[in-house]
């Protein structure tokens, strides 16, 4: 009990607050262990002194309440009189920051129309929720698909369990794949959430509208 | 004065004149209905439901559709007569209400002598306050007849809300009686000529708005509903139809209580300045006056939050009830004075 006490007796007297006689006896001096480590800091400073106004009589109360109620009445025409802030979502959309993740891409160089991605399955290294399957096979003269030596010929995000923290974007040493900011996601099936790497390699419809500088 | 009581219309007239007010009533519950929904959006810096229909207007048409081809289910505890009509206790009393409320004065339409209104009952506060007393039974009965507790706790805190609540009604409609000598509602309305009630009974008409958000169980008096804490209060247990009922029966009644309030303050159908229009338009006064009651009933619920119960039985018992006992006594000694 009294040990439960004595943290609360320690910052009162730091504080300069006086402790009633009787109390300190023998308890703060003939104590061992501190509790609390107090060095270098003076509670005092961190004492907010709360000044509450007195209770009003019944009359003020009454008229408080009246005057309130008028008040808060007038707050919510205020909001009455303003447009709404909804965002009519399906026709409008809210425009997105440029660092916003959102579907993944696959990207070709322009000049060559070769695929970025070598398969070398980092991403789906890195990938923490396994959403990703790269399965790679090797670049022949005839039939080059990447710049490298290998290509990636399955490669497949199952956007059902992706998380969309970007971690592929970080690990990819070619840039091939990138979020996006498509969000709208949706869809009957599950299994029509898997994304191939036709899917991926297709310019979206890019209907997200992109957040301007300073918007 | 004496008011055209019990002025008797023929048999044809009187029939014709209840369907009409009937389909009239039942018409404007939908209108409030969306009016409050998207009222309260507005007052919430939203637009409210605006994709069933032009600006949503046919968003209380799909709730009531929705509702009523739902399953209708009673659980296995309720009390299966009661449980069945208390739901309809609560609208037949909202729709015997709307009864008294005159639209306008006696017309002359094609020779025959029509009083806009159901019936000019020679005691129109009591029979209005008879059908409020009886609609606590549907609330009641509504909630105790279910078999649970929330509805039973919801049914419980209904029954003393109401019965505060309609004492301090009921005196604050006093001042007016006496200060206009009739019970006739017609009466009361061709005694605001001079002067609408609102301005020397203006306690009285704060008092009685007061109380009649606790009639309506209306926020911030909506303690039977109080979602957060008992679920949805003495209708936690009804679905379908028998909740649409209780939920058409809410709206009627404020559409009732704006029209009481219009009758009894703001001068009926009469216009102030003087202004005498042609007798169709009264109804449309009448109308157009309910509708800013409905609205100052929509704004404050967006307003004020639920109190609590002990706030709320101290408030009608210590603030309210002094306040229209004082009223009302106050009234008749100076209408004793001065007359």
């Amino acid at each position: 009990m009294a040990g439960e006490e004595r943290p609360q007796e320690e910052i009162r007297r730091a504080a300069g607050v006086p402790i009633a006689e009787g109390r300190g006896e023998g308890g703060i001096e003939g104590r061992g262990a501190v509790t609390l480590n107090l060095t270098g800091w003076s509670p005092g400073e961190d004492v907010i002194v709360v000044t509450r106004t007195p209770a009003p009589g019944p009359a003020r109360a009454a008229w408080r309440t009246f005057v309130e109620t008028l008040r808060g009445l007038g707050t919510t025409f205020g909001r009455f009189r303003e447009t709404p802030t909804t965002v009519q979502y399906p026709e409008q959309k809210t425009p997105v920051y440029p660092r916003f993740r959102g579907r993944h891409k696959l990207h070709k160089f322009e000049d060559t129309g070769l695929e970025k991605c070598v398969g070398c399955s980092l991403c789906a290294a890195a990938c923490p929720s396994d959403c990703i399957r790269v399965v790679a096979a090797e670049n022949t003269p005839e039939n080059r698909i990447s710049a490298g030596e290998r290509y990636a010929a399955v490669y497949e995000i199952n956007l059902s369990r992706c998380i969309f923290c970007g971690y592929c974007e970080i690990a990819c040493p070619f840039d091939a794949i990138t979020m996006g900011h498509e969000y709208e996601l949706s869809d009957y099936d599950r299994t029509d959430l898997i994304f191939t790497k036709e899917m991926l390699l297709a310019e979206p419809l890019e209907r997200a509208p992109l957040r301007t500088e300073g918007e | 004065m004496i008011a055209l009581v019990g002025y008797y219309e023929p048999w044809w007239i009187q029939i014709l004149k209840s369907i009409v007010i009937f389909a009239v009533g039942l018409q404007l519950v939908p209108v409030v209905l969306l009016a409050e929904r998207k009222l309260l959006g507005r007052f919430q810096s939203r637009y409210g439901p605006n994709r069933v229909g032009p600006f949503g207007a046919l968003q209380p048409l799909a709730d009531i559709l929705k509702l009523l081809t739902k399953e209708q289910f009673r659980p296995s505890t309720s009390i299966g007569f009661l449980f069945a009509i208390a739901p309809i206790i609560s609208i037949v009393t909202a729709v015997m209400a709307l009864a008294i409320i005159p639209f306008g004065d006696v017309q002359d339409i094609f020779g025959t002598k029509v009083g806009l209104y159901g019936i000019d009952v020679s005691i129109g506060p009591l029979y209005l306050f008879a059908m409020s007393g009886i609609a606590f039974y549907g609330i009641m009965l509504g909630g105790w007849s279910s078999g649970s507790k929330y509805s039973f706790l919801g049914a419980m805190r209904g029954a003393a809300q109401l019965i505060s609540y309609e004492v301090s009604q009921g005196l604050a409609l006093v001042g007016v009686i006496i200060t206009a000598q009739t019970l006739s509602l017609t009466g009361i309305v061709n005694a605001q000529k001079g002067m609408w009630y609102l301005i020397p009974q203006f306690m009285g008409f704060l008092i009685f708005l007061v109380a009649s958000f606790a009639e309506t169980n209306r926020a911030p008096f909506d303690l039977t509903e109080a979602d957060a804490e008992l679920v949805g209060g003495y209708n936690t247990e009804f679905g379908g139809g028998r909740f649409a009922s209780y939920y058409f029966a809410e709206y009627l009644n404020v559409v009732v209580v704006s029209g009481i309030v219009t009758t009894v303050f703001l001068g009926g159908w009469l216009l102030p300045f003087g202004i005498d229009p042609p007798g169709w338009v009264d109804p449309f006064v009448v109308l157009g006056k309910m509708a800013l009651i409905t609205f100052l009933f929509i704004w404050v619920r967006a307003t004020l939050p639920r109190l609590r119960y002990d706030q709320l039985m101290s408030f009608g018992w210590k603030v309210l009830l002094p306040l229209a006992t004082l009223n009302a006594l106050v009234t008749a000694i100076l209408v004793t004075v001065t007359h």
